[in-house]
């Protein structure tokens, strides 16, 4: 009755079986602080061009942080179905966005293929926050029934996966996965997992859009922000001068298919393939037990079935908290060597993301591999003392490029790291 | 070049559950709430309902000190998390699984929720704006744990903590469905083969003013406040919205074969999963029930069951009128003939509707309801509605022959999934590598 019906049904409660085919990755949709558009990030990147800047969307004059990544020129009604703009919060307006380009960008009509063999799989790291926040005003400043009818459907973080699913008709499996900063990841990890239980293909990846004042104030918290002034100076993860970081907001959306599904749809390009991926918990902080990210990273390797040295680039974390930076240093060089691989953190330009961050690191993996070209870090002038890697600072370095590794870390412990081999891999 | 893709041989079974339900806290309380089919909704005593169009729910009596918790863990966590936390060593305790010897990289957490630590945070954000007063929020009043509160994830993080988990970890937020997504996240951990072991489960702590308000103004919960505890009626004809809940259920998946070895207690084993989206309406349903029909088909489809096969569907039940229209239609698509002849109940007529977590707590019914072999009844239901025509096991438990029994859930967003669950040694697999 559906587009099931040729394969065998596998012996398995979740329909998971033993792997075959790398997935491939053939449509992407960015917006992030470094530009709408694929092509208009990647030339930011390059370029070193910064989205940092000060916090407009409110006043953040009260704040010890008034910088971030906000999404330049990001207009809702330009990008929104005007029935949506209000229904959703800016972290969903920024997901529909990125969800419509990467469709466009892969070439797919959903209406043409099998309604259940779509997935949608987001990240999400807080939610509706802005979106929250007025309605708790209407609340506590009126009564009840001021609370609008979309507080049930803006906040939530399933809002935007079934925003999406809703929009181009993607009937099969959904879910949100909630990392942190991780997420990004663990949505790519999740993508492949549903196309080795029957999805063709998968949107996934994830932003967020925490600038409102409680979401910074909630942010602040944690003692990981920096609170330096010149834009320049602030987010400077590996450098002696580490501060902590800055927030951002938006992301990128990943279309990710399976391998002969594409090719028999006549996919116009693949920008790359999702070769590996793992994901790991550390110990609480008062464990005598160490991080987990080296074995997370060596986890990934074994899934993809490849050695340290057959990754070309690895684009990191880069929290920009020294304990943190010094860890993943710790963990790159036990897994790589001593500035054995070239090291990068371009998200120095767009602040962290949350649940948009690492899908947004994916997708510049993407870009390097495709241009054999290693992105800077723009910021840090060089390693700490003491951290062994060879972090790729001051322009663009070209590079053979065949496998780009990116790994993310999200708060309370979450480890992820995911494999990209180039297209011809 | 192909490959082609084998069966990896790995099942995940049910041997530990813990339960924070309203009604009483722990397993045996849970259950026996639902075996008397009595109701645990009640004027909401959390905060003062006065001004709200549904001033009910099914709150849990649960007392942090009196579960075991350190002051500090109380002072930092959500109410969600202690209710995660709880449960999850209830079902440590209860699985006999010694977590300290085993590796803890094997060692998985999938915990689901609808609206994470809300509670917390609205709670904070009164304080930080003055009760509303200032938009530009004062910092200065921040609690260190605020952040957690903002992200969910935190949920995840506390059970982790508490089994020292260094595998995988997860909250899965799908809203209403996410009880369900977050143990088949886990079964599927286990039979990818990356965990041997899962703590799975869901918790939601919704009871606050901003969430009660959300759904006072899409009238989706009951206004029946002069009769609180008859006030969750699904499938009944004058069912008119479905009444808050509150909870945790946390279970041990191992992978089947570790588990016989060391000889643990099986509840069942977890032989079907599937999600499927309607693409509808982010609240609405579509009466024809199809999204969740094709959800139940491929879930039986997973398990090589027949419709026939199923002896008990545990439904959504959420006591809306276009949800238990929905649900019978998807029943009578998915199994034909055979949904007239299978008992279906829902336990929310009793525990209310916890959101994300209640897809867990009813995998939990499930699994206790094989083990004792009785159908949790479905209360409130007195006048039966010509759209529900099926045998929804009113008011009283019914002793019952059950090897395989279904969970559903519906949510926001458009969500349907199905789990199924079968007793153990009664579904035979084919076996791996032929």
């Amino acid at each position: 009755m559906t587009g099931t019906a040729t394969a065998p049904a596998p012996l398995s409660a979740t329909g998971v079986t033993t792997p075959t085919r790398a997935p491939v990755v053939t449509g992407l949709g960015v917006v992030a602080p470094t530009g709408i558009g694929t092509e208009e990030h990647w030339r930011s990147v390059l370029a070193g061009r910064s989205g940092i800047g000060p916090i407009t969307l409110f006043d953040p004059s009260p704040y010890p942080v008034r910088l971030a990544g906000q999404v330049p020129g990001f207009s809702a009604k330009d990008r929104v179905p005007s029935r949506l703009i209000q229904q959703t919060d800016r972290w969903t307006h920024l997901g529909l966005a990125a969800a419509e380009a990467a469709l466009a960008d892969a070439g797919v009509v959903p209406a043409e293929l099998s309604e259940y063999e779509l997935a949608v799989v987001t990240a999400s790291s807080s939610g509706g926050t802005e979106f929250g926040q007025h309605e708790m005003e209407n609340l506590y400043q009126h009564a009840p029934d001021w609370v609008g009818a979309y507080q049930s459907i803006a906040w939530f973080y399933a809002a935007t996966t079934g925003q999406i699913s809703i929009r181009h008709g993607l009937r099969g499996p959904c879910g949100v996965l909630c990392t942190e900063q991780a997420g990004g990841l663990d949505a790519l990890g999740q993508a492949r997992r549903l196309i080795r239980t029957g999805a063709k293909l998968v949107m996934t990846g994830g932003t967020d859009a925490s600038l409102c004042p409680y979401g910074l104030t909630a942010q602040l918290t944690t003692g990981h922000l920096t609170t330096v002034p010149d834009p320049a100076r602030a987010y400077l993860p590996f450098d002696a001068d580490a501060s902590g970081y800055l927030p951002g907001e938006g992301g990128a959306l990943l279309v990710v298919e399976d391998a002969d599904a594409a090719e028999a749809r006549g996919a116009a390009r693949i920008w790359g393939r999702v070769l590996g991926y793992a994901a790991a918990f550390d110990p609480p902080p008062d464990s005598p037990r160490g991080p987990v990210l080296a074995r997370t990273v060596r986890a990934a390797l074994a899934d993809a079935g490849l050695e340290p040295a057959d990754v070309d680039v690895v684009f990191a974390d880069a929290l920009g908290v020294a304990e943190a930076d010094r860890a993943e240093a710790a963990a790159l060089t036990e897994v790589f060597g001593p500035r054995g691989v070239p090291v990068t953190a371009p998200k120095t330009l767009t602040g962290r993301l949350y649940g948009g961050g690492a899908a947004l690191d994916a997708a510049t993996a993407l870009l390097a591999l495709r241009d054999q070209t290693v992105p800077h870090t723009a910021g840090p002038t060089a390693p700490a003392p003491g951290y062994e890697i060879d972090l790729v600072l001051g322009e663009p370095r070209p590079a053979e490029l065949r496998t780009a590794l990116v790994v993310a870390r999200g708060h309370g412990g979450f480890n992820a790291a995911l494999l990209l081999g180039h297209r011809d891999n | 070049m192909t490959a082609t893709a084998a069966a990896t041989g790995r099942r995940a079974v049910v041997t530990g559950i813990g339960v924070v339900a309203p009604g009483g806290v722990g397993r045996e309380a849970f259950w026996k709430l639902l075996a008397d089919g009595r109701t645990a909704t009640r004027r909401i005593s959390l905060f003062d309902p006065t001004g709200f169009r549904s001033r009910m729910a099914a709150e849990a009596d649960f007392d942090p000190v009196a579960a075991g918790l350190t002051p500090r863990q109380i002072r930092r966590m959500d109410r969600a998390a202690q209710f995660a936390v709880v449960s999850a060593r209830e079902a440590v305790e209860d699985s006999g699984f010694d977590f300290a010897a085993a590796d803890p990289g094997r060692t998985g957490v999938s915990i689901g929720s609808a609206v994470g630590c809300t509670m917390g945070l609205e709670e904070e954000y009164v304080l930080l704006s003055d009760a509303g007063k200032h938009w530009l929020v004062d910092h200065t009043y921040g609690v260190p744990h605020l952040y957690g509160y903002m992200v969910p994830s935190t949920l995840a993080v506390e059970v982790a903590w508490e089994v020292g988990a260094e595998g995988p970890a997860a909250l899965v937020s799908t809203g209403c469905t996410s009880g369900l997504d977050s143990i088949g996240h886990g079964v599927q951990l286990i039979e990818e083969g990356t965990s041997d072991v899962v703590l799975a489960g869901a918790t939601d702590a919704p009871l606050s003013p901003i969430t009660s308000a959300c759904f006072d103004a899409i009238k989706a919960t009951s206004p029946n406040n002069d009769d609180p505890e008859h006030a969750s009626r699904p499938f009944d004809a004058e069912r008119d919205g479905f009444v808050l809940g509150e909870g945790a259920a946390v279970l041990v998946l191992e992978e089947k074969s570790a588990a016989e070895a060391r000889g643990a207690r099986i509840y069942g084993e977890i032989v079907g999963y599937a999600g499927r989206s309607n693409a509808f309406h982010m609240t609405g349903l579509k009466a024809n029930g199809r999204e969740m029909a094709e959800a139940i088909r491929v879930c039986l489809d997973r398990a090589r069951l027949d419709p026939t096969a199923v002896d008990y569907i545990n439904a959504h039940g959420s006591g809306t009128k276009q949800n238990d229209r929905h649900e019978t239609a998807a029943f009578k698509r998915s199994l034909g003939e055979h949904a007239y002849r299978v008992p279906v109940s829902s336990i929310k007529s009793m525990v209310g509707h916890s959101l994300g977590a209640i897809g867990s707590i009813e995998v939990a019914a499930c699994a206790l309801a094989l083990e004792r072999q009785v159908v949790p009844p479905t209360a409130n239901l007195h006048h039966p509605d010509p759209e529900c025509d099926l045998d929804y096991v009113p008011l009283t438990a019914r002793e019952h022959a059950m090897d395989v029994v279904l969970s559903v859930g519906s949510g926001f967003g458009g969500f349907q999934s199905a789990t199924l669950l079968a007793r153990p040694g009664t579904v035979a697999h084919e076996g791996v590598g032929a």
